[in-house]
């Protein structure tokens, strides 16, 4: 019978099935940070246990430190004390560690993939719901809970149901000015923030095949966004070619054997879904959010939604509220919205193609007066290597920030925040009440986006730059 | 730590008739840097309970009314706990009080974690949801009794309705048994699954050779 790559890398992880439980699935790397592991560790302490694979457990620090230069130290207490924590942890039960010194420290979801520990066909859990980034490799990626981390440590295997499976096929070209981020805005825009809850999302397409893995990570990191805990695209070459000679990715003779084995992933011909959708990528215009949840958004050109014209009540009531927490008005334009803040990283836009397209818009420009540009590079790597293009020289002549790398304002428990009632784009995933900063207002959209809004300081359409003539 | 165990209970019925209420509302990120799990009962649904200065609203939030108090089930509106994957979400509404939820959906890792802290996420017919929120909202003396072993909720007219949940969960809550020491009678097979699947992940070596 023809398997989907979901089917494929669920049976080859299922370690035992019993009648009526959920499945015993083995976990190839579980993927450690400080905000969702300390009460774990102090499970395994409080049990006795030792973590039971040291060798696919890795750690960094990405949430709560400060994006401000590492020679400082942190001055939130509660950040030091739980960094502090994640290093003792690590110490303490072998598990190596990528700290917030460290050469290779960055967002978890930026590290796993540049240090190659990121493979095809291999379960990867993390306490992070943005885990489904790794399924761009064609791996089985998902968020956990605290409780599914300390279990995780202990045993190397999780307790799980199989998922349903989705295909979400992307075809046609995108127009200039049109990106990965967008086709995710739009998938969610049209199934909704629970539309994929029970589901793992397979991409696939034209559009999906011509693709960069950094492209395809931004896809894969907002599936949770559309309600799926994973989403996947089948590895390629794209996907070999990125993985070759990174730290961690086999080399050699295991490299050959490794690479002919991912090529069987794929899923078959003929293979079934339980759901299917189609988008045209040559009708997709640049995404942007205007509500309180990241299936409120629009295309750039359109006009914010009216409760009015929603038959469901419930979405009527809902639609409300987020346009008066947003103190927006139905009818009205996007385009022209002013913005205090325009927030460029993110283990969705972080990498260092998404710096790129930033720094080519701004590049000899200055941005807007009184607009605050934060640029926070995914991972230090990301950091060296902007740095050594010459971006950071960019964003700073243009007035941006250009910190250190971390998760910061995308979930803004650094300290790097909106004020109450200011206005961001932003490049990361979220745009709950708050998510940047209480009383914050997020517009989520991309980097040429938001790089476009950073010179304007209201909302800009990028096709508008030079060189994007459709 | 010990596992939770659900039984038979009765209790209130507090009504939050919101769609997708996040996880970063139900606990926001800047109290996720605590190490423990104590103490998070103040951070639940904080911003939309708490003013700047840290008093409470007034209009309190319906969590805090006081005719609310006491009230064990959250009748809330579709996909409950979108977003984020913090557990921090379940202990601060266990830490509240909080035993049930009634919903017509709720996100798959939220669901997760809540039973996995003894709050049953309970997926109810849209009709009998709507019934509930009404009788949440008008009637402060109405209790519901949920029966975990018979899988049953009786509402306040003082009809039985079965719920779903899944055998392995209940039988979990039902026994307070532990799912990480049921994983671990496991270790033969997993070790065995192990040998046979060495994989090619190694985070302790960078270039390890086979």
């Amino acid at each position: 019978m023809p398997q989907t790559i979901i089917e494929k890398i669920w049976n080859q992880h299922v370690v035992d099935q019993q009648e009526g439980a959920p499945a015993i699935l083995a976990i190839d790397l579980h993927l450690v940070h400080e905000v969702t592991s300390p009460q774990a560790f102090t499970g395994l302490r409080s049990r006795g246990l030792k973590v039971r694979r040291p060798d696919r457990t890795v750690a960094t620090a990405d949430h709560s430190i400060p994006t401000t230069p590492r020679t400082l130290p942190i001055a939130d207490e509660m950040a030091a004390a739980q960094v502090k924590q994640l290093e003792a942890n690590c110490a303490e039960f072998g598990v190596p560690l990528h700290g917030w010194e460290s050469p290779n420290q960055g967002i978890v979801h930026v590290i796993g993939p540049e240090l190659g520990l990121t493979q095809p066909g291999a379960t990867i859990v993390c306490g992070d719901s943005h885990t489904a980034t790794h399924g761009a490799f064609g791996a089985l990626a998902f968020g956990i809970g605290t409780s599914e981390v300390e279990m995780v440590l202990a045993t190397q295997c999780l307790l799980q149901r199989k998922p349903k499976t989705y295909l979400v096929r992307v075809d046609g070209t995108l127009r200039p000015g049109v990106s990965a981020k967008d086709i995710i805005l739009a998938l969610i825009a049209r199934i909704g923030v629970g539309g994929g809850t029970g589901h793992v999302f397979e991409y696939a397409g034209s559009a999906i095949r011509a693709l960069s893995m950094e492209e395809r990570m931004t896809i894969c990191n907002m599936s949770i966004e559309g309600g799926a805990r994973a989403g996947l695209v089948a590895p390629d070459e794209t996907t070999f070619a990125y993985l070759k000679g990174r730290p961690h990715a086999p080399q050699g003779a295991d490299w050959d054997a490794a690479v002919a084995r991912w090529r069987t992933l794929a899923s078959d011909e003929g293979a079934t879904y339980d759901k299917e959708i189609v988008i045209d990528a040559n009708t997709l215009e640049p995404m942007v959010t205007y509500g309180t949840n990241p299936g409120m958004g629009l295309p750039i050109s359109g006009t914010i939604p009216n409760p009015a014209d929603e038959a469901d009540p419930a979405a009527a009531r809902a639609l409300t509220r987020a346009l008066e927490y947003m103190d927006l008005r139905a009818g009205d334009s996007i385009i022209g919205r002013p913005v205090n803040t325009v927030f460029i990283g993110s283990c969705t836009n972080g990498r260092i193609s998404d710096l790129r397209l930033a720094a080519n818009v701004l590049k000899g420009h200055t941005v807007a007066k009184g607009v605050r540009v934060m640029v926070v590079p995914g991972s230090a790597d990301v950091k060296r290597q902007a740095e050594r293009e010459g971006l950071d020289t960019i964003f700073r002549d243009a007035g941006a920030d250009w910190r250190e790398a971390g998760c910061s304002m995308c979930i803004a428990m650094n300290g790097d925040q909106l004020a109450p009632g200011e206005y961001a784009i932003s490049t990361s995933n979220r745009n709950f009440e708050g998510r940047q900063g209480k009383g914050g207002r997020t517009f989520l959209a991309s980097p040429l986006t938001a790089a476009a809004t950073a010179l304007t300081g209201v909302i800009a359409d990028p096709r508008t730059l030079p060189g994007m003539s459709r | 730590m010990a596992a939770p165990k659900v039984g038979t209970f009765t209790t209130g019925l507090v009504p939050l008739p919101a769609e997708n209420v996040d996880t970063d509302q139900i606990v926001p990120a800047r109290y996720l840097k605590v190490v423990n799990k104590a103490g998070l009962a103040d951070a639940l649904f904080h911003d939309w309970r708490f003013e700047a200065d840290g008093t409470k609203k007034s209009p309190p939030f319906v969590i805090d009314e006081p005719r609310y108090a006491g009230h064990g089930i959250l009748v809330v509106g579709d996909n409950f706990g979108t977003g984020s994957s913090r557990e921090h979400a379940p202990w601060a509404l266990s830490a509240f009080g909080i035993k049930a939820i009634f919903s017509t959906s709720f996100a798959d890792i939220f669901k997760s974690n809540a039973l996995k802290n003894g709050i049953l996420p309970i997926v109810l017919p849209a009709p009998l949801h709507a019934t509930l929120m009404q009788i949440a909202k008008e009637d402060l003396a109405a209790t519901v009794t949920v029966n975990l072993a018979a899988a049953t909720m009786t509402t306040p007219d003082g009809a039985t309705h079965r719920f779903p949940i899944d055998a392995f969960s209940q039988k979990m809550l039902l026994e307070g048994l532990d799912e990480l020491d049921y994983i671990r009678t496991q270790r033969d097979k997993i070790m065995a699954h192990e040998t046979a699947h060495p994989g090619t992940i190694n985070t302790l070596q960078p270039n390890a050779p086979r």
